[in-house]
């Protein structure tokens, strides 16, 4: 339990990081390319100073990651000697083709500003953007393995590669690609509209952040719709793969043909029964899994307790997620039609400020559906969590428990100190 | 065949690791020794500063490898070394944090207080990875079921506690040297003049290392079966001493190639002495963990075969550039960003 707790807590600080490089690399390197098109050096200034949130948003990323790589040793022995022969080569693919390019990239990206053209500079930017968003391929595909095993044959009491292709061609791995990488863009739109908005309202460095606010608005718009079809389609393969979580997102009990979705509802995971459910739409939760009005839903009874999900979290963290999710795309929608205009809208940036922890929220959430979602399992279907754990005693893991979330807490308020100071300061002459 | 092949590019693996991470720690250890005001630290920080990151995936891919190709070893070793583990990382940690964070803020203390992250999470990983290797060598009490029945305390017995004095030592020296190509002036002598008393340390702590590990372990077996294997002895002595020559004639790029041949070599050294186990029981010889019993299935094995075949020499190739690039002389502000 506290291997799980441990684990869970040095996932969730990794991923508070990682959206924003996934999106903001991205969003830099057209900075740059802008800047190299057109040697307005409004662009410049734009890439060296989200470069600056940036590093140390990277920086957080990295230490926290290695971390991850090593828990997996750790903290789930078993697991790993279990499913090393998949998993561990999916993250050493991830490390060689991924990682290497862009820590060694971030590095020139750096200190390359004097020494290389803005052609080269810009070049580099895409390779850091290109290898961040490629070691999310990698560790999805390791996740969708554990979501949707495939492939694999289980042989020396261990599960064995069978199929490399069908590894890497997991359709769960790249639904989550999709989902996760729309996401991120969410992440460091709303990241860059919510310090632009803050500069606007205060009347500094206009031309500078209307434009920044602009790309925001456009990428944001486009991401926000993605996350959010995506999201559906995602739940369609849910419905199909994992009934359990799919019944526990939206904690349905009996096993149901058009079944509807309460638009109110309280679980009660003791009593087996929601302690309110009201406002039903007919066949709504049918066809939203199966587009199908009267397809059969699985009800949670269906399933013995030991192989049921923890309802109550996975039910409130599917509401939180859906919920961003659609607040998102409107609040996009609304700066995309006025982009123009924005800086005269006093209410609007005040809300965008406001708006910056929504996607992260959302990320989080998402990220505890799908895993809280998968329990008993961690491996679905194959393994249960409780036989992955390591042979360690209760005060290894709780000592390295509390010792890393203190660490954590620090550096992440520090790092959370750092960017405001800067994102405050504002833009530099470059 | 294909098992031995892993085993080898492990063991390379982790010697470039300690080859390339092992000089910014280095320098990070020596820090309090070698900078007497505010330029020479930043000199530091940015001696280190393109690298660092690029330097510790060769860690990520060692560990990486260790999981994909020999799961159940990567499985016994980081459980079973769980606390030594946990203290690396977040020395690693706070290291890599120190580089982005300090110049950040203008105020004195905050600077003393990364500076301080900055030196015990140098000192720190070049310790407990040299305690690790020098226990690994010599074998951990596995039991039946490979789990480790030591503590953290068992490590530190003298053998593993040389190995570890010895990491330090070579890592600072190969730091000093580094140090001697990007500074300027003063910092520059003072540096090769502490490379120049590392060296001589150096040489003391790897004679004694080889002389215990050949009374305290078995890993002069291999060498006494097939003596050629004593050619990579031979190269780590050869070198350490043109280390010390090219030192002396204020060639501190090829000394610091000599002083990386030699940590390569040492390192080899070890893996090679082991061979072909990985974990070695001293409870029982046949608990041990070997390429044969911990290995991954021959798919997998080929698969990261070809992996490793393309992407490894381009990621050389990329860093080789990125070190030509940005190794010359630090001048002055222009060329710091930390
Ligand atoms: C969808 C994306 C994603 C997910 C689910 C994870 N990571 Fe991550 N990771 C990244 C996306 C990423 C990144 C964008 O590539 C990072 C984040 C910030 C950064 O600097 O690089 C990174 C950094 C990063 C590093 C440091 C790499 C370096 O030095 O450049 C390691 C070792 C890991 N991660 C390992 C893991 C492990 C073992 C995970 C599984 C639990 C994991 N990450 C989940
Ligand atoms: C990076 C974003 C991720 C977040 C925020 C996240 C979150 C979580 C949380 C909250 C738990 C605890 C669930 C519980 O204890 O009931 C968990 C468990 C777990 N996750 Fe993830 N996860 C993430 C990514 C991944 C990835 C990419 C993998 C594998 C590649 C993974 C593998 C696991 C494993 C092995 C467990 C242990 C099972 C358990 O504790 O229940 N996670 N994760
Ligand atoms: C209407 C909107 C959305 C729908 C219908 C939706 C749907 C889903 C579904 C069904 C899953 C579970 C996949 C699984 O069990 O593995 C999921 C996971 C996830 N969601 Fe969403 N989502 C929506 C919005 C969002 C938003 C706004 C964010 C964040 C900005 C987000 C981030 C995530 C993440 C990080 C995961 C975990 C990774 C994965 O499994 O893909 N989602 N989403």
């Amino acid at each position: 339990m506290l291997s799980r707790l441990q684990f869970a807590a040095a996932t969730v600080f990794h991923f508070l990081f990682v959206p924003l490089t996934l999106g903001l690399s991205v969003l830099i390197a057209c900075m740059e390319t802008a800047y190299a098109r057109t040697d307005n050096p409004v662009y410049k200034r734009m890439a060296k100073f989200w470069g600056k949130l940036f590093l140390i948003n990277f920086t957080l990323g990295v230490v926290t990651g290695i971390t991850l790589e090593f828990q997996f040793g750790t903290n789930w022995s078993r697991y790993s000697a279990y499913m090393g022969d998949i998993f561990g080569s999916l993250l050493a693919i991830e490390a060689t083709a991924a990682f290497f390019l862009e820590s060694t990239m971030i590095g020139v990206w750096h200190f390359g500003w004097e020494k290389l053209s803005p052609k080269a500079h810009a070049t580099i930017a895409w390779l850091v953007a290109l290898a961040s968003n490629l070691s999310a391929v990698w560790i999805l595909i390791a996740n969708g393995f554990m979501q949707n095993p495939l492939g694999f044959v289980i042989r020396n009491g261990r599960v064995e590669l069978a199929d490399f292709i069908a590894v890497i061609t997991n359709p769960w791995a790249w639904n989550e690609f999709v989902h996760v990488v729309a996401g991120a863009f969410c992440v460091a739109t709303f990241f860059i509209a919510g310090i632009s908005a803050w500069h606007l309202l205060r009347k500094q460095h206009e031309e500078f952040f209307g434009k920044s606010m602009r790309l925001a608005v456009t990428v944001g718009l486009l991401a926000s719709i993605v996350v959010a079809v995506q999201g559906h389609l995602h739940g369609n393969l849910v419905a199909k793969l994992q009934p359990a979580k799919l019944a526990a997102m939206e904690s349905h009990w009996e096993t149901t043909k058009n079944a509807p979705m309460y638009l109110l509802q309280i679980p009660d995971e003791k009593g087996e029964k929601n302690l309110v459910q009201a406002m039903p739409v007919p066949g709504l939760l049918s066809f939203l899994a199966f587009s199908d009005f009267n397809a059969e839903v699985k009800g949670l009874k269906d399933f013995a307790p030991a192989d049921r999900p923890p309802v109550g979290l996975t039910f409130i963290a599917f509401r939180v997620m859906v919920g961003i999710g659609t607040l998102m795309p409107l609040l996009m929608l609304i700066g995309y039609l006025k982009r123009g205009k924005l800086a005269a809208m006093p209410t609007y940036l005040k809300i965008m400020i406001w708006a910056m922890p929504l996607p992260y929220l959302g990320m989080e959430a998402g990220w505890t559906v799908a895993e809280v979602g998968r329990q008993p399992w961690i491996i679905n279907g194959l393994m249960r969590t409780a036989d992955a754990v390591s042979p360690i005693t209760v005060g290894q893991a709780g000592s390295s428990l509390v010792a890393m979330v203190l660490l954590y807490t620090l550096l992440g308020a520090a790092g959370a100190y750092l960017m405001l100071a800067a994102a405050r300061k504002g833009p530099q002459d470059a | 065949m294909l098992e031995t092949t892993w085993f080898l590019l492990w063991g390379v693996l982790w010697a470039v690791y300690f080859v390339l991470d092992g000089f910014d720690l280095g320098m990070g250890t020596l820090m309090p020794f070698l900078a007497k005001d505010e330029f020479d630290k930043r000199t530091i920080y940015n001696a280190g500063g393109p690298f660092w990151d690029g330097n510790e995936v060769w860690l990520i891919s060692a560990g990486g490898v260790t999981f994909a190709a020999f799961p159940l070893a990567y499985a016994t070793m980081f459980s079973g070394l769980y606390s030594a583990l946990f203290l690396l990382l977040f020395a690693l940690i706070i290291r890599g944090v120190s580089y982005e964070f300090r110049g950040k803020v203008e105020s004195a203390g905050w600077r003393s207080l990364w500076d301080a992250c900055h030196v015990a999470g140098s000192f720190l990983p070049a310790l407990l990875l040299g305690v690790a290797f020098a226990n690994l060598f010599y074998g951990l009490p596995l039991d039946e079921q490979h789990v480790n029945q030591g503590g953290l305390l068992d490590l530190l017995n003298p053998y593993g506690l040389l190995g570890g004095v010895l990491f330090v030592s070579m890592f600072c020296l190969h730091g000093a040297l580094w140090l001697a190509i990007r500074a300027t002036g003063d910092m520059q002598t003072r540096a090769a003049a502490m490379a120049g008393k590392l060296w001589v340390a150096t040489l003391v702590l790897v004679l004694a290392f080889l002389a215990y590990s050949f009374v305290h372990t078995q890993l002069f077996g291999n060498y006494m079966k097939s003596p050629h294997l004593f050619l990579i002895l031979a190269a780590a002595v050869a070198g350490l001493l043109a280390s010390r020559m090219y030192l002396a004639a204020g060639k501190y790029w090829k000394a610091w190639a000599g002083s990386a041949v030699f940590i390569l070599c040492v390192a080899l050294f070890g893996v090679v002495g082991l061979f072909p186990a990985i974990l070695i029981s001293t409870l029982n010889p046949a608990w041990s963990l070997t390429i044969a019993n911990a290995s991954s299935s021959e798919l997998t094995l080929k698969i990261m075969l070809g992996v490793a075949l393309v992407f490894v020499p381009i990621v050389i190739l990329y860093q080789a550039w990125v070190y030509k690039a940005f190794s010359g002389p630090i001048k002055g502000e222009g060329e710091m960003e930390y």
